[in-house]
């Protein structure tokens, strides 16, 4: 077998366990499904009335990519925290051992997260659609517009390969991943527009790769107000590509540095 | 014939701490080596380095010929694992984890799941293959793991402490599995710190101690390194003890042991049955009361005292390792730790 089809080979085999475990614990996907559905209903009704947003668009419209782009990172969370308990469990030791691929375990898990991630932007979008966000742009706009979300997600998860590789303890990831996603998701143009932010903080948020992903979301799902301001940086007047070259360069760095990690990491 | 495993001058240092200080062993193809020591004695270390898992900071080793660190891709085909920690996925059943690992030895998926089918049945498992792990017992973890090290039939098996925390008929049944892959003709490096375990299961044996090989042999080569037969003295009460130990003198041909817990005495002698008439003869009228009498050979729970100047941690784990720092001076009473005989 050469080296490219077994890395496919063995990819697809962890991710098919990781995926087992989501059939075997519906919880998982009922936390992951339900959070989401909790995000939308709270920031529609209680929030919505007061905040503004300009142009003619309602919040929802406004609300919605930005829900989608809060959850699917904090979704990628998942693949820091899942890896430090196969290293607590001595599961990465028996992989280790076995003449598989070195980075299968890394890409099956990504693999995986995604896949939930597919579901929880499902199950959202479903939901926004019920209380009134809808789509104003063509079908392959639309479909960029997930793509945009889940191409970025992916490469948020190998970034926590590399936390959960470090850290090596579930609860700890999940603190410390909190701590950095929360700030990353909320100085952001997520659920109000970046007009009300004060200087300092609305330059970190024009900057931050979150609100370009947000703001590539709403283009592309025509949910940016027709009449709403040009925005002046340069990152949100071209979001997609602002976007991309965070993917890239993410993928660039954390990809080598997590399989590095997993070559090397003894299991305890 | 080729040794399987060949270890020489291994040293892995981690920071400051030196957990092997120069580990050499063979283990010829086919044959069962106990590698034998108390906890943190560094037995753990070897098999992490042998199974790829760490490399060694001097020295080098070799399984099936090829060298762990340059070729570890080529050795990790050839083995199969068993950690200290059943490393099954819970959420898998029975079936599903062995049909992972056999996909990840690069079986196809017929033959991955014809082996997994096999194994449930060889290690008793068929009723509970198609539940996930997480509802089996220890010992059922345990011997799913095993079958996971078995799937792609490989050549050399490391067993790292296979019986630890397993009940005692858990552990009877573990040994006979042990036993039929040893007779099937796979090489076996097993990890233990029973004694008995090891004396049951393994054609060689290597003591180590503090990350240096302290003695190596069969288990009967080990055993006449302790010399003769001993005179064992059981009394009724602790005061008896000191009676006993001034009364028969005169037989000992070595050091003394007491055990002030089961308030055994236990005596090396040189001689043989008469030696017990005599040891009789001495106590009568001593006014001792004697609950029991006896010669015995010596068994590697000896073997293991007179090495190290204290007895085998089997029980008690981590306990035990944190205090084993301060060895009892020689003339200290030594209580017997160990199996129970």
């Amino acid at each position: 077998m050469n080296a490219l089809a077994a890395v496919v080979s063995d990819s697809v085999t962890i991710t098919r366990r990781n995926l087992i475990k989501v059939k075997r614990v519906p919880d998982l996907i009922v936390f992951a499904t339900l959070s989401p559905i909790m995000f939308v209903l709270l920031f529609r009704y209680v929030f919505g009335g007061a905040i503004n947003v300009p142009g003619d668009v309602s919040y929802a419209e406004f609300l919605l990519p930005g829900i989608f782009a809060q959850t699917i990172v904090l979704g990628s969370t998942t693949t820091g925290a899942s890896l430090a308990e196969d290293l607590q469990k001595g599961l990465i030791d028996r992989f280790r051992s076995l003449p598989m691929s070195r980075s299968a375990v890394l890409v099956g898990r990504t693999f995986a997260d995604l896949g939930l991630n597919v579901i929880s932007i499902a199950v959202m979008a479903l939901t926004g659609l019920a209380v009134g966000w809808r789509i104003h742009s063509s079908v392959p706009e639309a479909i960029g517009g997930f793509l945009v979300l889940l191409v970025f997600s992916y490469a948020i998860s190998w970034l926590m390969a590399v936390v959960g590789l470090l850290v090596r303890t579930p609860e700890v990831v999940n603190n410390a991943s909190f701590m950095v996603i929360f700030p990353l998701t909320f100085v952001a143009n997520t659920f109000v527009p970046l007009e009300s932010f004060p200087a300092v903080l609305r330059t970190f948020a024009e900057w931050n790769p979150v609100s370009a992903v947000v703001q590539a979301a709403r283009d592309l799902f025509g949910n940016t107000p027709a009449g709403a301001p040009v925005p002046d940086a340069w990152s949100l007047q071209h979001p997609v590509l602002y976007t991309g070259l965070w993917t890239v360069a993410f993928l660039a760095v954390f990809v080598p540095l997590a399989v590095r990690l997993y070559s090397r990491t003894p299991g305890r | 014939m080729t040794p399987a495993i060949v270890v020489e001058g291994l040293v892995k240092r981690f920071g400051a701490t030196t957990a092997l200080a120069g580990v050499d062993l063979t283990v010829p193809e086919g044959s069962v080596l106990g590698l034998l020591g108390p906890n943190g004695a560094g037995k753990t270390t070897v098999v992490r380095i042998l199974a790829t898992l760490l490399q060694p900071t001097e020295g080098r080793a070799e399984v099936v010929g090829l060298d762990v660190v340059r070729d570890a891709a080529r050795v990790r085909a050839a083995i199969g694992l068993t950690g200290q920690y059943a490393a099954v996925d819970e959420y898998l059943t029975g079936f599903e984890n062995l049909e992972m690992v056999g996909r990840l030895y690069r079986l196809g998926r017929r033959e991955a799941r014809a082996r997994a089918t096999e194994l449930l049945e060889r290690f008793d498992l068929v009723a509970a293959a198609s539940r996930p792990a997480k509802t089996y017992s220890g010992g059922m973890r345990r011997r799913l793991d095993i079958a996971a090290s078995l799937i792609a039939r490989p050549r050399v098996l490391f067993l790292d402490e296979p019986t630890t925390g397993l009940d005692p008929r858990s552990r009877q049944g573990m040994w006979e599995f042990i036993a039929d892959l040893a007779d099937g003709g796979t090489t076996i490096l097993l990890t233990t710190q029973y004694l008995e375990e090891a004396d049951r299961l393994a054609d060689a044996m290597v003591v180590i101690d503090r990350g240096r090989v302290i003695a190596r042999g069969t288990g009967d080569e080990l055993k006449a390194q302790v010399g003769g037969q001993r005179l064992e003295v059981t009394v009724a009460s602790p005061a008896d003890v000191g009676g006993v130990r001034d009364r028969l003198g005169p037989l000992a041909a070595g050091e003394m042991q007491v055990d002030e817990q089961s308030r055994r005495v236990s005596v090396p002698v040189s001689g043989g049955t008469e030696t017990l008439a005599e040891a009789l003869q001495l106590l009568e009228g001593s006014g001792v009361g004697v609950l029991d009498i006896g010669l015995r050979r010596p068994d590697l729970d000896d073997v293991f005292l007179t090495l190290t100047g204290r007895g085998a941690e089997s029980e008690t784990g981590s306990d035990a390792a944190a205090g084993r720092g301060d060895p009892p001076a020689g003339h200290e009473p030594v209580a017997i730790a160990g199996a129970a005989r």
